[in-house]
C-alpha cells in the first residue's frame, strides 16, 4: 500500500472536475446531456402550446420538465455526482436548494395568504 | 479510477465510515478554487431564487397593462433557448480543449460560444426595446417590473459572461495555457453552465407558464 496510491484514493473532486476519462468519453458525456436537454426543452415547448393534454397538467409538467433538465445540466455539464469524491459539492449544492425552496415557497405560501385576506382596493379606498 | 489495493478498499467503504483516515493534507487549489466559485454560484442561484419569488407573487398584478400571454411570442424564446444550450455545450467542448491544451479547438469552441452568447443578447435585448417602444416599460406594472428585473438580471449575467471569456481568451492567447489561466478557464465555465440552468427555470416559468395561465 503506497502512499500515492492512498492519496489517490482519497482525493476529491472539483466541482465541474471530471474522474479521469479519454477526451472521446468526456465528449460523449457532453454530446448525451446536450441531446437530453433539447428533448426535454423540445418537450416543455411543446407541452406549453398543446391541445393534446389535459389543460390542468400543464404547469405541474412544465416544473417537473424544468427541474428534469436542470437535473440533466448538472449531471452532464457540471459533472455533479453522488460519488463519494463529490461530497462536498453535493452537500453544498443541497444547502442551497434548502434555502432556495424556503425563499420560493415561503414567499408565494405567505403572500397568497395576505392576498386571500385583504379586501379589494376600492373597499380600502372607500373607508378613507 | 485505477484498481490498486487501496482503491479497492475505497470502493468497500466510499464513504470512510470506520476508516482511520491519514489525512492526506490540504487539498489542491484547483480544488479550492472551484469548490469558492461553486459556493458563489449557488448564492447567485439564491439571489435568483429572490427574483423569481418577486415574478412569482407579481405575475398577476398587471395594473390593467398586458399579461404575460400578450407579450411573450414563443418562437424567440425557443431561439434563444437553444443558442444557450448549444453554447454551453461548445463551452464544455472549449473546457476539454483545454485541459488537453489544443489551441485550435479551444479557440474555436469559445468563438462559437461567444457567438451563440450574443445572438442571445441581441434577441433579449430586441424584446426588450420592442417593449418599451410600445409602451410596455418596467415602469407600466409590478408584473413588468419584475419581469424587466428577473429576465433583466440573467440577460446582466450573459453580457459579464462574455467580457469574462473573451478575457479567457486573451489569457490563453498572452499566457498560454498555465495553471492559474486554466483554474479561470475552470470557473468560467462553471459560470457559464450555471447560467444556462437559471435559463432553464426562466423560460419554463416567466415564459411558458406565463403563456399557459
Amino acid at each position: 500500500m503506497s502512499d500515492q496510491a492512498h492519496v489517490h484514493g482519497e482525493r476529491d473532486l472539483a466541482p465541474g472536475e471530471e474522474e479521469q476519462h479519454s477526451v472521446g468519453e468526456r465528449i460523449l458525456g457532453y454530446v448525451v446531456g446536450l441531446a437530453l436537454a433539447l428533448l426535454l426543452t423540445a418537450t416543455s415547448f411543446f407541452i406549453a402550446g398543446t391541445d393534446l393534454v389535459w389543460q390542468p397538467s400543464i404547469p405541474v409538467a412544465l416544473i417537473v420538465l424544468a427541474i428534469a433538465q436542470m437535473g440533466v445540466h448538472l449531471v452532464f455539464f457540471l459533472h455533479i455526482t453522488t460519488g463519494p469524491d463529490n461530497t462536498n459539492n453535493v452537500l453544498a449544492l443541497a444547502f442551497g436548494l434548502l434555502v432556495v425552496f424556503l425563499v420560493v415557497g415561503g414567499t408565494v405560501w405567505i403572500m397568497s395568504n395576505l392576498n386571500a385576506n385583504m379586501p379589494p382596493m376600492d373597499q380600502i379606498m372607500m373607508r378613507q | 479510477m485505477s484498481m490498486t489495493a487501496t482503491a479497492g478498499r475505497a470502493h468497500a467503504d466510499p464513504h470512510h465510515i470506520g476508516v482511520v483516515v491519514e489525512h492526506p493534507g490540504p487539498a489542491s487549489k484547483r480544488i479550492v478554487t472551484a469548490y469558492g466559485f461553486w459556493v458563489f454560484l449557488l448564492s447567485d442561484i439564491v439571489m435568483f431564487s429572490c427574483f423569481f419569488a418577486a415574478y412569482a407573487v407579481l405575475h398577476g398584478q398587471t395594473a390593467g397593462g398586458p399579461r404575460g400571454a400578450e407579450i411573450f411570442e414563443q418562437r424567440n424564446v425557443a431561439i434563444e433557448t437553444v443558442c444557450l444550450l448549444l453554447s454551453s455545450f461548445t463551452c464544455g467542448m472549449a473546457s476539454i480543449a483545454a485541459d488537453v491544451r489544443n489551441r485550435f479547438w479551444f479557440y474555436l469552441g469559445m468563438t462559437v460560444t461567444c457567438v451563440l452568447g450574443l445572438i442571445f443578447l441581441a434577441i433579449e435585448f430586441r424584446e426588450f426595446a420592442d417593449l418599451i417602444a410600445r409602451g410596455y416599460g418596467p415602469t407600466r406594472s409590478a408584473f413588468l417590473s419584475s419581469f424587466f428585473s428577473l429576465v433583466g438580471c440573467h440577460g446582466l449575467h450573459v453580457s459579464a459572461g462574455v467580457l469574462w471569456l473573451l478575457t479567457m481568451m486573451a489569457q490563453v492567447f498572452a499566457k498560454g495555457f498555465r495553471a492559474d489561466v486554466l483554474r479561470r478557464m475552470m470557473c468560467f465555465a462553471l459560470f457559464w453552465h450555471a447560467l444556462d440552468i437559471i435559463w432553464v427555470g426562466v423560460f419554463s416559468v416567466v415564459y411558458l407558464l406565463g403563456s399557459a395561465a
